[in-house]
This record gives structure tokens, sequence and C-alpha cells, in this order.
């Protein structure tokens, strides 16, 4: 409900806000996080360079792999919204066209791929399915004068792997509650329920990465 | 960019946000909100990664056509779509609030609602409606409550009501248990983003008689 202004759900205590020096993971591999989920983060990880080989060098390869991964996952993301098969596909096709075009916009100090290319559906299913505009909020100053140090791109990647592992681990019904809002099963009020998700430290970390665009803009 | 914003959106509407479910006029209000305050941007895409977990989750058989990496890559070779260059948020009007009303706060066109205090709705989409008001320096809009949730943020200047002060950034949440009066500070007008999903209920016959033509 929208009953009381809630700034602290979200929050956690400061002592475990990251500091300015960025984490960083207690041993590297080849340069690859370690401390990664069992599952399919180091591919994950990747998607970053994959997305760079696509802005630097126009890389159809890489783009196929992306393409390989993503495109089906879309699919069946708008198909569950309510799309027919057809429309999916053309709207997946236009998403993955998006990625290519917007590479040089993907931040990787504030999303990992999965999530770009998550918001870049969204918008297509807003525009497409609910036949409505979505009011984005003002550009932040994001180009090659903002580049993200590495150890931030790193950092804000194996937090949302960590994300992704705590979010597994949740009970199944309250992961489809979830699943339910993302595909507006649920009213905004209702979805009061889902707060409490452990958000808190990549919260965190975006928000380094905003006061980063920031300083970078003025 | 400002750090003295004391009143925030809530984390349903946030979640709805990045979900990308709620109606128009909400969305605008959220865009509006997270132009001015990195703390609620912060909150916001943190709720955009749970959807990129979602996303992730999703049947990854779902067959695409046998073509469609060609299709796509010509697609591409059409080229990108020309995209409106965005505006600079102003000292007022954020960035998302310019696009709907077409320029800065000089074009917004302003319907007076009687004692000085004025409107413009804004055109989205949906069941809710989304509108500016100006409320001259010392005058209190009339007293009133809601039949459902409204959202009120100020852009210039500052009000006060039952509840606290509130100043540029500072979104309020009325629902059906608040009754307020919101009066603006005696120093300077005061320019609001109204948001509402649904007709204000005024307390005194005046008003009321009035709503129908003030759309609110």
């Amino acid at each position: 409900m929208f009953t009381e202004i809630d700034t602290a759900t979200l929050d956690e205590p400061v002592a475990s806000r990251p500091s300015q020096k960025p984490w960083r993971a207690k041993k590297r591999i080849k340069g690859k996080p370690v401390n990664r989920a069992e599952d399919s983060c180091d591919t994950r990880a990747e998607w970053v360079s994959h997305v760079r080989r696509i802005r630097d060098a126009q890389d159809q390869a890489a783009f196929a792999e992306l393409f390989q991964h993503f495109a089906p996952r879309i699919k069946a993301f708008l198909i569950k919204s309510g799309s027919d098969a057809a429309l999916a596909e053309e709207c997946a096709q236009e998403v993955m066209a998006t990625l290519w075009h917007k590479s040089h916009l993907f931040d990787p100090a504030r999303a990992t791929v999965a999530t770009w290319v998550f918001t870049i559906a969204r918008n297509k299913r807003i525009d497409v399915l609910r036949k409505q505009r979505r009011p984005e909020p003002e550009d932040l100053g994001w180009g090659p004068e903002a580049e993200p140090e590495q150890d931030d791109v790193l950092a804000l990647q194996q937090e949302t792997a960590q994300l992704r592992g705590a979010l597994t681990a949740l009970p199944e019904a309250q992961r489809q509650l979830i699943e339910k809002a993302y595909f507006g099963d649920l009213s905004h009020r209702e979805i009061a329920s889902q707060t409490g998700l452990p958000l808190g430290t990549i919260k965190s970390r975006i928000r380094l990465a905003l006061d980063r665009l920031r300083h970078a803009m003025n | 960019m400002s750090n003295k914003i004391k009143h925030h959106l809530t984390d349903d509407l946030l979640m709805a946000y990045a979900a990308g479910t709620l109606p128009e006029a909400f969305d605008l209000m959220v865009a509006t909100h997270l132009s001015l305050c990195d703390h609620c941007r912060a909150r916001a895409e943190s709720f955009d990664a749970v959807g990129g977990f979602v996303l992730e989750e999703q049947d990854a058989t779902v067959a695409m056509n046998d073509k469609a990496l060609a299709e796509t890559m010509a697609l591409i070779a059409d080229g990108a779509p020309v995209a409106n260059p965005k505006r600079p948020s102003c000292s007022v009007l954020p960035t998302p609030l310019q696009d709907y009303v077409g320029g800065d706060v000089n074009d917004i066109r302003w319907r007076p609602i009687g004692m000085g205090v004025k409107q413009a709705i804004l055109p989205t989409t949906g069941e809710a409606t989304a509108r500016l008001l100006f409320i001259p320096a010392g005058t209190a809009v009339p007293d009133h409550s809601h039949n459902g949730v409204e959202l009120t943020m100020v852009l210039k200047g500052a009000f006060s009501d039952e509840v606290d002060r509130f100043a540029r950034g500072d979104v309020e949440i009325a629902d059906e248990d608040l009754h307020h009066t919101p009066t603006a500070d005696i120093s300077e007008d005061c320019i609001c983003l109204a948001v509402t999903d649904a007709p204000l209920k005024f307390n005194k016959l005046m008003p009321r008689l009035f709503q129908p033509f003030l759309r609110i």
C-alpha cells in the first residue's frame, strides 16, 4: 500500500555499504571473478565483452552468441506477458537489434547484460503490447569520458550473481510471486509483499556508479 | 540534483515501474522523481536487476524462426531508429516532463481553476491522470480527500499540509485516509506534478460542483 513513505526497507546498515574502494574478490583467476555462483555466472560476465565487441568492432560473431542466448528468452518473456508467438518473435528480433544499436549506452558498472536486455524487452512490451509510452528518467552523461573502472564492473557483475543466487534460494511460492509482479499479474498495490528482497548491496553499488556519472557530468 | 529530498517513492511503485506495469501517468511521476533523486534511481535499477533474473529464468527452449538471426541482421542493417534529442533538465521541469509539456515551464498551458490555482492536464493513456498544478504563494488548495491514490511531487517552491512540508523533489503519497489542505509557502509560487488513479473528493460543496469541469 501507499500508506507509508518507506525508504528504509531496502536500506542496509551503513556498515555493509561498500566503501569507495571497490570490493575485491579474494583471488582472481585469469582476471575473471571468483566467488561466482555455480551456474553460468562465468558466461554472464563474458557477455559484457560481447557487447563491447559489438560497440567497438560491430562483431557479428559476438552478436550471434548473444542472440542465441537471449532471443529465445525474450520471446518466452513476451509470450508470458500476453503476446502471441508471431508478435513475440518480431519483438524479440527488434529487441536484439536495439541491443546492437544501443551497445554504446550499456554501462556494465550499473547493470549486467541480462538486466539491460530485460529493460529493452520491457520497454518493447510497453510500446507494443500496451501501446503506451514509457517516460524515462533524465539521461546521465554516459560516454567515453565516464568509462567505468574495471573493478567497478566486476563488483557489479559479481553482486548481481549473488543476488541471483539469493533469489534462486527463495521459497518457490515467493519466486512465483516475483515472476507474477514482472508479468503484470499483480497490481502495483499487491506487490508490496515483494519488498524485503535482498537488494541493499546492489543498490549501493549502482548508487556509486550514478555518483560517478554525476561527477563526470559536472 | 538535490540531496535534500526527504519524501521518496515506495518500493511497490519502484518495482512496478521496473516491471513496466504502471499506468503511464504513474510512470511519468516515477521518471520525473528519478531524474531528481539518485537514491530512488539506484533502488529502481536494483529492481531492474530482479527483472534481469526473471528474464534469465525464462524457458530457453522456445524456438526462434530458422532465419531469425539473419532477419535481425537485416533489421540492424536498416540502421538505428532516429532518436529524439534529449533535452537537459531545466531548473523547473525534469526531462521526462518536458516531453509531455512540449517545452519548458513557459510552454505550460495553464487553465485557471479558482483562487489563483491553475492546472494543466498532461496527455497520458490509461486509467490514471497526470496534471501540473500551479499554487500561488500562500494559497491553500481546498480541503480534499481521495478515492484512490494521489501522488504529488513538488517541482518549484514548496507546500505544507497536515503531514509535513514538501519541497522540490519530495513526493507526497495520499490515499483514501488522508484529508489534507496543501498550502503553498508564502515566499514563492508552487508548481507540482500530481497523478491520481481516481477522482478527488472535495469536502465542501462548491469545489464538488465544479469537479466535473476540473477533471480532477
